[in-house]
């Protein structure tokens, strides 16, 4: 549908990565005179964890990327896009084991699903985008470098979504929901507050603020051929509504108003999902994705390679055991993996070029030559074929 | 006034996309049909009005040509015409039509798109059944399809292409098909809001522009010669249109209004929105005076659904269903 719903897929899903790690990196934090004692966990200082929400931050905005990312282009299948969050978890120090990674990728989306349904206006999605950017500039606001990066992000999402109208942001909201359709899992910070019931769906309420430029609903007014106003009379409108807040900043600086993407954990309050109650839903998405398409298992997707073929600064030793876990113990990963029901698995294709960085920058190159050529004619499963053929020739 | 009936339940859950939910009563049957689109897949349902027998079928959105493409579909309506009944599919390609139970396909128009994508999406939506023998089809382009449809077979053609609007279509309606004569058989409208009153015929005739406020118009009705257009405020407004005289206007929803619908024999009304409300609304037309009335009778809240089709099923307003984001049923009330 909406060619212009990537960018803003791409970085509010981000920006609730990095929430969820600051808050892990954080939980799993011991301090600096500590560190010594060696614990199965290893331990986290301060230093690393800045390094490691430094290093990701720098990928997600890499420029290269960014001009990928904000081509128009429809939506990436569920698989692509955790796919593309896989090697972004992954551009930095921290590692994360499958069990961790897909509860991961569940809170994020579950987070901006939330967001996505509660926003009261299509158009305020952009400014739960801004909450995430504003927190992302807080995150690096010591370093200038990735600083300068952000920023030039937020003028582009500024000139692409700024002068679109009601219509096209619901399109793009339309766009997001079909993305989300049928999930439910169950996140331990929204059933607490209450924001989500037992069986996974959100609550709507009745009542509350109108959105920006909406009345209050209640009032119906007749008029003259002339144009005066001849009766109004009030109507029940079973709800409890009061007027609209006022409207959130859309510039680099600004007060946002909403809550909607703002960071909700912290250490005191951990992140968990649950995985049971939910397989009768899921069963239904996975029915509809498994429609056949060609490139299903080989879903070549140059943002997930130019993500791979990023250098980032790998310590001499990659095996110390610098892993995040989302679990409260080891024991704990380790029986989310074995008992993840099959149909809320992400299936994703690990593709081994990426060891190879000069390999991948190549394949990126190819790549974007059959994107920019338009006189490329062959369907899109012989283009897919022909990249599966130099992959399997690595 | 209504109260819930046992729901339909449906293989896949709806998609959030304007109108969703499509309805044709067919008597000499006693048979209903639905239709809810989620993704890129069209579910029929066939339910029998004693409730007992529900048959279910998928249409799948793809060209003939090139099976394995698949796009997202944006509307499935019936389009109810006095020598046929045919079900019209609009998708991110083109605009299919099939016969009314979904067993074959009859029409297939494919759309101008792009090798690379472009920054204004290309897709069809908004559909009517015009007169004797037109349906109207919208772009995202804002362009209108008038098809040519003879009372049998599948030679069915392109007779013009009217461009008025400059935004994407939303929603078109019409009514007097077939047997009265109407100054205005159909209204169009835009993402911006903007509605096009026509006259049907071998060259569609412009009647009226009525100018919207940068908000797009979900979804529009037209009867007694009177637009009922809902909008992306939460507002309905009602305006005469062949002159584009407002009416009335009702702050009807806290939200962005999915689905209107009237049945045209009682004037009742039904506009459900994001905000979980389907409300029923009753129109008096006094054309003597030339003056409307509108009453607030009715609300169901949905809870925690923001809904995307609500429809009478049948001309009177006896009863009607609603889908919603999500919901995997066909949520029916009947009038107590």
């Amino acid at each position: 549908m909406s060619s212009r719903t990537l960018p803003l897929l791409f970085i509010n899903l981000g920006g609730e990565m990095l929430y969820i790690l600051d808050q892990r990196l954080r939980a799993q934090n011991i301090p600096a005179d500590k560190a010594k004692k060696v614990s199965t966990i290893a331990a986290w200082i301060e230093e690393d964890r800045k390094r490691v929400m430094n290093d990701i931050i720098t990928t997600m905005f890499n420029k290269k990327f960014l001009e990928e990312l904000f081509k128009p282009q429809e939506l990436y299948s569920k698989k692509a896009l955790r796919t593309v969050f896989d090697r972004l978890a992954h551009a930095s120090i921290m590692r994360l084991n499958q069990a961790s990674m897909d509860k991961l990728y569940d809170l994020m989306t579950m987070a901006f699903k939330y967001q996505v349904l509660l926003c009261p206006r299509p158009k305020d999605i952009l400014l739960v985008s801004f909450n995430h950017m504003d927190a992302i500039k807080d995150f690096v606001k010591d370093t200038p470098s990735i600083l300068s990066q952000v920023d030039e992000t937020y003028r582009q999402l500024i000139e692409m979504y700024t002068p679109l109208s009601s219509g096209e942001f619901q399109l793009i909201r339309q766009t997001l929901l079909i993305f989300f359709q049928d999930m439910h899992i169950r996140v331990s910070i929204f059933l607490k507050d209450k924001v989500q019931n037992s069986n996974g769906r959100f609550v709507l309420p009745t009542s509350g603020s109108v959105p920006h430029g909406t009345q209050v609903p209640g009032l119906i007014r007749i008029f003259s051929c002339t144009g005066e106003e001849l009766t109004r009379q009030q109507f029940n409108n079973g709800g409890n509504y009061n007027a609209a807040l006022r409207e959130g900043s859309f510039e680099i600086f600004g007060d946002r108003v909403t809550k909607l993407g703002t960071n909700m954990y912290s250490v005191s309050r951990p992140v968990e999902t649950h995985m049971s109650g939910t397989s009768k839903n899921s069963a239904q998405h996975t029915k509809v994705s498994a429609a056949p398409n060609p490139l299903a298992k080989e879903e070549l997707n140059l943002l997930a390679r130019l993500m791979g073929g990023l250098e980032v600064e790998k310590p001499g030793n990659t095996d110390s055991g610098f892993r995040v876990n989302l679990f409260a113990t080891d024991e704990e990963e380790e029986e989310a993996l074995i008992s993840r029901p099959d149909e809320l698995s992400y299936g994703v294709i690990n593709i081994q070029a990426t060891k190879d960085q000069q390999a991948n920058a190549e394949l990126a190159k190819i790549m974007g030559e059959f994107t920019e050529s338009g006189d490329q004619s062959p369907g899109a499963s012989s283009k897919g074929d022909d990249l599966l053929a130099m992959m399997d020739g690595l | 006034m209504y109260h819930k009936e046992k729901s339909i339940q449906i293989k896949n859950s709806a998609s959030a996309l304007y109108n969703n939910l499509g309805v044709l009563r067919i008597a000499p049957r006693r048979l209903t049909y639905f239709t809810v689109v989620h993704a890129n897949v069209v579910n029929m349902i066939s339910a029998s009005w004693d409730g007992l027998n529900y048959s279910h079928r998928q249409l799948q959105s793809k060209e003939p040509n090139v099976a394995t493409s698949t796009s997202l579909i944006m509307q499935a309506a019936f389009c109810a015409l006095p020598s046929r009944d045919l079900l019209v599919v609009t998708s991110q390609k083109g605009i299919q039509m099939y016969e009314s139970d979904g067993s074959i396909m009859v029409y297939w128009h494919a759309l101008d798109t792009p090798e690379t994508p472009t920054e204004q999406a290309v897709f069809a939506r908004g559909i009517s059944a015009v007169w004797e023998n037109y349906i109207c089809v919208g772009v995202s382009s804002g362009a209108i399809l008038v098809f040519d449809v003879p009372s049998k077979g599948s030679n069915i053609t392109l007779s013009e292409v009217l461009e008025e609007h400059k935004e994407s279509i939303t929603d078109m309606a019409s009514e007097c098909s077939g047997s009265q004569e109407c100054i205005a058989n159909l209204v169009t409208a835009d993402d911006e809001g903007n509605l096009c009153v026509w006259k049907s015929g071998e060259e569609f005739q412009l009647l009226n522009k009525i100018p919207g406020f940068d908000m797009s118009c979900s979804s529009v009705k037209l009867w007694k010669g009177t637009v009922v257009a809902g909008y992306g405020t939460g507002q309905i407004r009602l305006y005469e249109a062949v002159t584009g005289i407002l009416h009335a206007e009702v702050n009807a929803h806290a939200r962005w209004i999915y689905s209107l619908d009237i049945a045209p024999f009682s004037g009742l009304l039904l506009s459900a929105a994001e905000d979980s409300l389907v409300r029923v609304w009753h129109l008096t037309m006094t054309p003597e005076t030339n003056s409307v009335e509108v009453a607030h009778l009715h609300n169901e809240c949905v809870t925690d659904t923001q809904i995307c089709g609500a429809k009478f099923c049948d001309g009177d307003g006896y009863a009607f269903a609603v889908t919603g984001y999500d919901l995997s049923e066909i949520i029916r009330y009947v009038q107590s």
